[in-house]
């Protein structure tokens, strides 16, 4: 890195926390009942990250292959069953849909990324693999949660329409398309949202991150660039596989759409 | 029974023992939607199924369409089961048609073009039939520019008909079509049943589902009835055996 910064002390920290109080002063106030829980977070926040920060200071430290893999197989699986807990309509086989098309699709755009643009050496480097697979799989969490929730909506409640046309004589590819597409078209809207507005209206985590570890300005934009159209193309991938996996599971080979797979959750 | 020897030649469209049950809850027991029920339906053929709410006889007609899998039992037609790629093809030409008809969003005519894009559909739309058949229902024109949400349940279920007649099916599987309708509605869609069948009588069938035993005898030759997923009672309008033929 070019620059210096300012390493935290552990009394630094400490007085940042302290400000968690100004959340708690205004549930007293206001009488909003969430101290309890603003104290659960402000718990969460710190043993969740500190614990974050002791295994990758490990994973660092030793820098070897099956330690980087296995890390980011954990971040996978990670990442496919907290897609799948925020859907409201679940049906059998869901898990290892989102788990799949999540896997595939991360590692397939994080692997782009390592080889073919940073070009990092070893292509494991924790330093590049983990934050690149991290950024990726946080963005297509949210494509494929919202192409679940949409496709198993649309099916559901566009169930008449989708059997009147089998009924007519469609594939089920022919009845599904128009769900389908919708499902799709909902997972990819928040990148292409987020790619409208950055730099404008946002400035990027991880640019910022950067930044403030003295980055320069330019070549922290150069890493935000890439890491948009990496993110974006991870998005894509991973929504329209999870939405085709989860079609061929509501439709059978006989064509039949199988709708009493589709359950809501509590 | 299944692959016995039979007298005469394959029936059109023939169910053989099906059954089906819905999945046990996670600590229910399963319960048969429809088990052991057989029905032959031969050209020419106006057959009725009657019985009380649950006692299965959306579930033969679904069966009938292969809309829904089958935990026992066959359908065959022409006397052969259908294989898989080739139920699209099936089923345009045995449709079912839904007690409340699904229209999309959109025009009448949009709704009349969109099943004709299917790949099993052959010819285009064709304007001219078209017309001709909404004059026969005192309609012109300005019928096919209305939005779908704005007819009323007897012109959708009007619509959902032309959409599937238009396929040139053999055999319409119609299910309580006039359940949700006023008496004139209901009597314009027996019209048009009527006009639909005997334009072919001889090639064309219908099974039609109802609650309503007079509307059965008007509209079939021969009545089914079904009871907690059995056969309850086979009966004709002529005693006895299979009644083929029945013109209108």
């Amino acid at each position: 890195m070019t620059g210096q910064y300012i390493d935290l002390t552990a009394g630094q920290v400490a007085v940042a926390a302290l400000l968690i109080l100004v959340n708690a002063g205004i549930s007293l106030a206001l009488r909003l009942g969430m101290e309890r829980r603003l104290l659960v977070a402000a718990v969460r926040t710190i043993a969740q990250l500190a614990l974050i920060g002791l295994v990758l200071d490990r994973v660092f430290a030793v820098g070897r292959v099956e330690i980087v893999l296995f890390l980011m197989t954990v971040m996978v699986l990670v990442a496919g069953v907290a897609a799948v807990r925020r859907t409201e309509r679940r049906y059998p086989g869901i898990w290892l849909n989102a788990v799949v098309s999540m896997w595939a699709s991360s590692w397939l755009i994080t692997a782009v990324a390592l080889f073919g643009i940073v070009r990092v050496r070893p292509w494991y480097d924790p330093q590049y693999a983990i934050p690149l697979l991290g950024m990726v799989l946080g963005n297509t969490l949210n494509g494929i949660s919202l192409g679940l929730d949409r496709l198993t909506q649309e099916l559901e409640i566009r169930r008449d329409q989708v059997e009147a046309f089998l009924a007519l004589g469609a594939t089920r590819w022919e009845a599904a398309q128009d769900p389908v597409r919708r499902a799709v078209r909902t997972g990819m809207i928040p990148i292409i949202n987020s790619m409208m507005v950055v730099g404008i209206v946002s400035i990027p985590g991880m640019m910022t991150g950067q930044i403030l570890a003295g980055v320069a300005p330019l070549s922290a934009v150069e890493y935000q660039i890439v890491i948009m159209f990496l993110i974006a193309s991870g998005t894509a991938l991973g929504t329209v596989g999870v939405v085709l996996l989860g079609y061929r599971r509501l439709f059978n080979e006989r064509h039949q759409f199988l709708v009493q797979r589709i359950s809501k959750t509590e | 029974m299944t692959g016995a020897p039979r007298g005469r030649a394959s029936a059109l469209l023939e169910a053989r023992d099906v059954g089906r049950r819905v999945a046990p809850a996670r600590s229910g027991k399963e319960r048969w939607l429809l088990r052991g029920v057989s029905i032959a339906v031969q050209s020419g053929e106006r057959v009725a199924i009657v019985g009380p709410t649950g006692a299965g006889k959306t579930v033969l007609l679904r069966a009938l369409a292969l809309l829904d899998p089958l935990d026992e039992g066959q359908v065959l037609w022409a006397g052969d089961p259908v294989p898989d790629e080739m139920v699209p093809r099936f089923r345009r030409q045995a449709i079912y048609l839904h007690q409340r008809p699904a229209l999309a969003e959109g025009s009448v005519e949009a709704n009349l073009r969109r099943p004709l894009g299917f790949g099993v559909a052959h010819g285009g739309y064709d304007p001219a039939r078209t017309r001709q058949a909404l004059t026969a229902l005192g309609r012109d024109d300005s019928f096919l520019a209305k939005l779908t949400a704005d007819l009323s349940g007897g012109e959708a279920q009007i619509v959902a008909f032309l959409r599937a007649i238009q396929l040139d099916p053999q055999v319409l599987l119609l299910d309580e079509p006039t359940a949700a309708l006023d008496g004139e509605a209901a009597s314009a869609i027996e019209r048009l049943v009527e006009g639909w069948f005997s334009e072919r009588a001889g090639e064309r069938a219908l099974v039609w589902v109802s609650h309503d035993h007079e509307q059965a005898r008007r509209m079939a030759g021969r009545v089914m009835g079904l009871s907690a997923g059995r056969v309850a009672h086979v009966g004709g309008l002529e005693p006895d055996g299979p009644v083929t033929g029945q013109g209108a």
